[in-house]
């Protein structure tokens, strides 16, 4: 048996609690007994999102290792003890507390420290820096009394540091002394830009200031003196003019360090001594410190792999960088300042819209070096990879810059990735390493990211990932599989027409024919959504009752403790003050909570499943009848005032919206349909936003198609003019059906079309020339969904037998003892999980 | 409130809960025995019926019975209606995260009518609940 080495960490920041993360996943691990020293009185936290300590994260919130980390992986931590000194030649590290450890391997994570200027008075109160969480909470305290505060450096942190001091109320201002912001990012026009949008934010800027002295204030606590004369009062001021590593305890120890600065090391990040590694912003590479965490990372990464016995180098990273700056979004990539040797410069500055762009390419315009964009960063994925792997540029590379002239993409398709780019940079992901997932059997994005771990750092890269993710997965899912679920082995598409062509009634006569097992919740509701639409028969019949979802077999919406809300039909929007008084009444009697929805009718949420009947009894009384909230199928049909009412109304929107829905209600779709009509050209009603819009215009209706709002807006598309109003129903009829008869399962009309080959045109040729020679047929097919409507709600408060289901118990009058609601600005709402506990005895009446 | 359920004369432990007629078909009911909410499914073509509690321990509400019903590779499955999770209704093991299940209970019709069998025990709720009551 070999006895344990001995490795001590000193550091426990951001790149230490990296190194220890590694170590532990790996299973050299094993062959070591670890301790680290941290000097701060906390385990490593997230010192790249410290503002948010600001917006409300606590110190806890940003931890970065869990309690139970060091004890669950054996490493002895010293919290709160500095390592003072190392003896080389006993090989042993002696802490401040005076604890002494021997080490065969000794890891160096010592960090930075902000630098501050040896200016008179920089030691005065109220001078403080941005770099732990104690610096955060002196800040806060310190502001508490102050009215103004001055950030000296206008660089990356600077800025962030100003957003604090801003959000904490202060009157804030900028000093720097290089004549822009951003200096080491951006180029002249950038660093302009920049400092026109910050100032735009009530940021005030002073460039090429050199501070000279720091003194007592009149108005605030301090002076600034600077070499121009000038002076300025200020109550804090914040130093963020770079970082220094904090080599010290190598230098005592004789390690090599940079002439300014650093402790050097090699490509295994070994320093001078074998023995002892060096990571992290403390770490001299070529030359160069890295002031930002993925580089440490990756040294974290090579050392854990040296020590395993793999041959890993770290060969210098990439500091190119995106990011929200008060609002303002800037990217700077790879050779900004277009210092290489004949590069080309493109640029591109929109004044009005605040936007800069400057491309640098190489000479032969085939390699790009380097970008800076402000205002506008939607290209950086882009860019960064142009740049990273070498692909070569496209004719003109301004295009890259330019703003889209139509809607060409110049977009880099994940396809033209090389295997070997990087997705993600915090943990060193490839596109080949997604690739490998996925082959692996990856089909989410969560997925990826356990097994990747790309996208669980900053998370900047979740876009492209998420890009090469779905480029991979049609690949895959193209010749693996589209079959509706493991019961079927057909597209809904698929199971659509065998319904029609053999003319099948139930979803149990399907299943036997050309199914297996017992279906499940994928197939039984798409199945059971075909069979409502092609033959219209009452949901909740015995034979299509399993299939439905709850919401379809209770003709309500559930919340999430189990009650329902209860949506009744308001058509076009429209609702006389007798009705309201009706709804309003109905809801007061069963203590509901009332909300207008976003679909200009009113929900009444709380419902108990046994109340369900009886609040419909009364609202079918009162002459309403089901919305259909529940289902796939019309939602409903928004109008605005129209020509009626409205000095600027062509037409009557309300009264086409209303005689839309009424035509259109009840008819079951692969996923749920909404319409609008508006009175003109304002479009008020929001139209083309819309499954199918509708606006007015001097000779007709102007049919719009295949919008949609939710999850990924899509601006609907102007599919005919100037209809008379027969012609644009019949249009609509045809439409609806092909869809029906088409999409796939919870297919918007939206992704339907984009998916469909021919796209617009095509779906023109098939609704307006008939080309499929289907028109007649789909028309009839509405016809007959038109003529068997009926309001479920009304079909079901008739069957005495069917109300047997609406009761929580079938053996029991008793109420669900799980829901509780408390109040809340005056109504109900269901009460979270804390107030359960406390409120479990009280019933609702 | 009807007595839950009387002591069928030949075992005991056996409780009456329902006529089999109040079952319904491909889909699930609940009843309450002993303090307890039971969801109840009925499969028809297999004529199996299976009695799972009816507290859904992710989406934390009572809800389990008005879950669709099917299979996962052949094992008999209800999914929830709130957020979809499969139980597995032979053994209550959650499809998506084994770690979470739910308490079956052994269940026959007897005589047209419904009995189950309670013993008492804990309602078994997901990880994530435990650590919010700490
Ligand atoms: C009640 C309401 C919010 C409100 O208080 O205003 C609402 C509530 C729900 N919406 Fe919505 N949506 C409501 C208007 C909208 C709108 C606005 C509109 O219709 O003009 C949109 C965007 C427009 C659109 O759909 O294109 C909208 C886009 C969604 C989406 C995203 C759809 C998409 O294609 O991306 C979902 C999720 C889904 O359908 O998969 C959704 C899903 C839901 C669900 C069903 C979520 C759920 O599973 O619980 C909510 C249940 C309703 C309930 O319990 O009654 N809701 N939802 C609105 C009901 C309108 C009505 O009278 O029927
Ligand atoms: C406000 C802010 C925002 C930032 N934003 C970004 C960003 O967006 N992107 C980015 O990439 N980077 C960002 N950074 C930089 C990033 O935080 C650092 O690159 C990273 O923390 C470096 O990790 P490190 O472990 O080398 O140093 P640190 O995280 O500073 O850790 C070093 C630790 O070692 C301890 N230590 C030092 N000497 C001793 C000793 N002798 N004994 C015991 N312990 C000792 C220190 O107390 C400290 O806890 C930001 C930094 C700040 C302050
Ligand atoms: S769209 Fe606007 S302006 Fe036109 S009729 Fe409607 S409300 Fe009036
Ligand atoms: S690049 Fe930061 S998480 Fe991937």
């Amino acid at each position: 048996m070999t006895t344990k080495q001995s490795l001590v960490v000193i550091g426990n920041g951001m790149v230490g609690q990296h190194f220890l993360a590694s170590l532990a996943a790996s299973p050299v691990k094993d062959s070591y007994h670890i301790t680290t020293f941290c000097e701060e009185p906390r385990a490593a936290y997230d010192r790249v999102h410290l503002s948010a300590f600001f917006s409300g994260k606590t110190a806890a919130d940003l931890a970065l290792a869990d309690e139970d980390f060091f004890a669950a992986n054996g490493i002895t931590l010293h919290l709160g003890d500095k390592a003072d000194h190392i003896d080389r030649s006993s090989k042993t590290v002696t802490s401040a507390k005076g604890v002494t450890i021997a080490y065969d391997t000794l890891v160096l994570a010592t960090g930075s420290y902000p630098f501050v200027p040896p200016v008179p008075g920089h030691d005065r109160p109220n001078c403080l820096v941005y770099r732990t969480i104690e610096d955060l909470e002196a800040i806060a305290n310190a502001a508490k009394s102050s009215k103004v505060g001055v950030v000296v450096g206008g660089g990356l942190l600077g800025l962030e540091a100003a957003k604090a001091l801003t959000d904490l109320g202060l009157e804030t201002h900028v000093v720097e002394f290089a004549p822009r912001l951003m200096a080491v990012q951006l180029d002249e026009s950038g660093g302009a830009m920049l400092r026109c949008k910050v100032e735009a934010l009530g940021l005030q800027v002073h460039t090429g200031k050199n501070t000279t002295l720091i003194t007592d204030g009149k108005q605030c606590v301090n002076k600034m003196c600077f070499a121009d004369g000038e002076e300025l009062e200020t109550d804090i001021v914040l130093f963020s003019a770079g970082i220094r590593p904090r080599d010290d305890i190598a230098r005592a120890c004789s390690l090599e360090v940079g002439q300014r600065g650093g402790i050097v090391i090699d490509n295994q990040c070994k320093t001078s001594d074998p023995d002892i590694y060096a990571i992290g912003e403390c770490a001299l590479w070529n030359g160069m410190i890295y002031g930002l965490v993925a580089p440490g990372y990756s040294m974290a990464r090579t050392v854990v792999a040296n020590l395993a016995g793999e041959a890993a180098n770290f060969t210098g990273a990439d500091m190119s960088t995106k990011l929200k700056l008060m609002g303002v979004d800037v990217a700077s990539i790879g050779d900004a300042h277009a210092k290489s040797q004949g590069a080309l410069v493109y640029t591109y500055q929109n004044g009005a819209s605040e936007v800069y762009k400057r491309l640098v390419v190489s000479q032969d315009k085939k390699q790009l070096l380097g970008a800076v964009l402000v205002g506008e960063v939607s290209g950086y994925g882009t860019l960064l990879q142009y740049c990273l792997n070498g692909i070569e540029l496209p004719e003109n590379p301004d295009a890259l810059i330019l703003p889209p002239r139509s809607d060409e993409s110049v977009g880099l398709g994940p396809d033209a990735l090389p295997l070997s780019a990087q997705i993600c940079s915090c943990y060193d992901v490839t596109k080949g390493d997604v690739c490998q997932a996925i082959a692996a059997g990856c089909t989410s994005i969560g997925e990826l990211k356990a097994e990747t771990k790309a996208s669980t750092g900053c998370g900047g890269c979740a876009p492209l990932l998420k890009s090469v993710m779905d480029c991979e997965l049609v690949k895959h899912g193209i010749e693996v599989n589209t079959d509706i679920c493991e019961h079927f082995p057909y597209t809904r598409q698929d199971l659509y027409n065998l319904v029609v062509v053999e003319q099948i009634k139930t979803f149990d006569d399907l299943l036997e024919t050309h199914g297996k097992g017992k279906g499940c919740d994928i197939c039984k509701p798409a199945i059971g959504s075909i069979l409502a639409s092609y033959w219209n028969e009452y949901v909740l019949a015995k034979e299509h009752l399993g299939l439905q979802d709850t919401n379809d077999t209770f003709l309500a919406n559930m919340q999430k403790d189990g009650t329902y809300s209860v949506v009744p039909r308001i058509t076009g929007g429209e609702i006389s003050p007798d009705m309201l008084i009706a709804l309003g009444q109905v809801g007061k009697k069963y203590k509901l909570y009332t909300k207008i929805t976003g679909g200009q009718r009113v929900d009444l949420f709380g419902a108990r499943v046994d109340q369900l009947p009886h609040i419909w009894k009364e609202l079918i009384a009162a002459g309403f009848e089901s919305g259909h909230a529940y289902g796939k199928s019309l939602r409903t049909v928004k109008s605005c005032v129209g020509s009626s009412w409205c000095r600027y109304g062509i037409d009557d929107s309300v009264g086409l919206a209303i005689e839309l829905e009424n035509r259109y209600k009840g008819l079951r779709s692969p996923h749920k349909l909404k319409f609008a009509v508006s009175g003109c050209t304002r479009e008020c009603a929001e139209a083309q936003s819309k499954d199918i819009g509708v606006i007015a215009t001097e000779s007709g209706w102007n049919m719009y198609v295949c919008g949609n709002g939710g999850m990924k807006p899509r601006h609907a598309d102007l599919f005919a003019t100037s209809l008379d109003k027969e012609t644009l129903i019949k249009y609509i009829d045809r439409l609806l059906i092909f869809y029906v008869r088409t999409a796939n399962r919870l297919q918007r009309t939206s992704v339907w079309m984009e998916n469909m080959e021919g796209g617009l045109d095509y779906l023109k040729s098939v609704v307006i020339d008939d080309k499929l020679g289907l028109c007649e047929q789909l028309e009839q097919q509405m016809e007959h969904v038109i003529n068997t409507y009926q309001c479920e709600w009304k079909t079901t408060i008739e069957d005495e037998n069917k109300l047997k289901r609406f009761r929580h118990f079938i053996n029991s009058d008793q109420p669900d003892d799980n829901v509780v609601f408390v109040e809340e600005r005056g109504q109900i709402r269901p009460a979270d999980e804390e107030e359960r506990k406390h409120f479990k005895m009280m019933e609702v009446a | 409130m009807k007595p839950s359920g009387d002591t069928s004369k030949k075992d005991p432990s056996w409780k009456d809960v329902c006529s089999a007629d109040d079952l319904q078909p491909n889909s699930g009911v609940c009843v309450l025995v002993e303090g307890q909410q039971v969801a109840i499914f009925f499969l028809v073509k297999e004529n199996a019926v299976y009695a799972i509690h009816n507290y859904d321990p992710i989406g934390r509400a009572n809800v389990l019975s008005r879950g669709v019903i099917g299979d996962i590779k052949g094992e008999p499955v209800v999914a929830s209606p709130l957020y979809k999770q499969h139980f597995n209704l032979k053994t209550g093991v959650c499809i998506e995260d084994g770690q979470i299940t739910v308490l079956v209970y052994p269940i026959r019709i007897y005589n047209g009518r419904v009995e189950i069998q309670v013993t008492v025990q804990e309602v078994i709720e997901a990880p994530a609940h435990e650590e919010a009551n700490v």
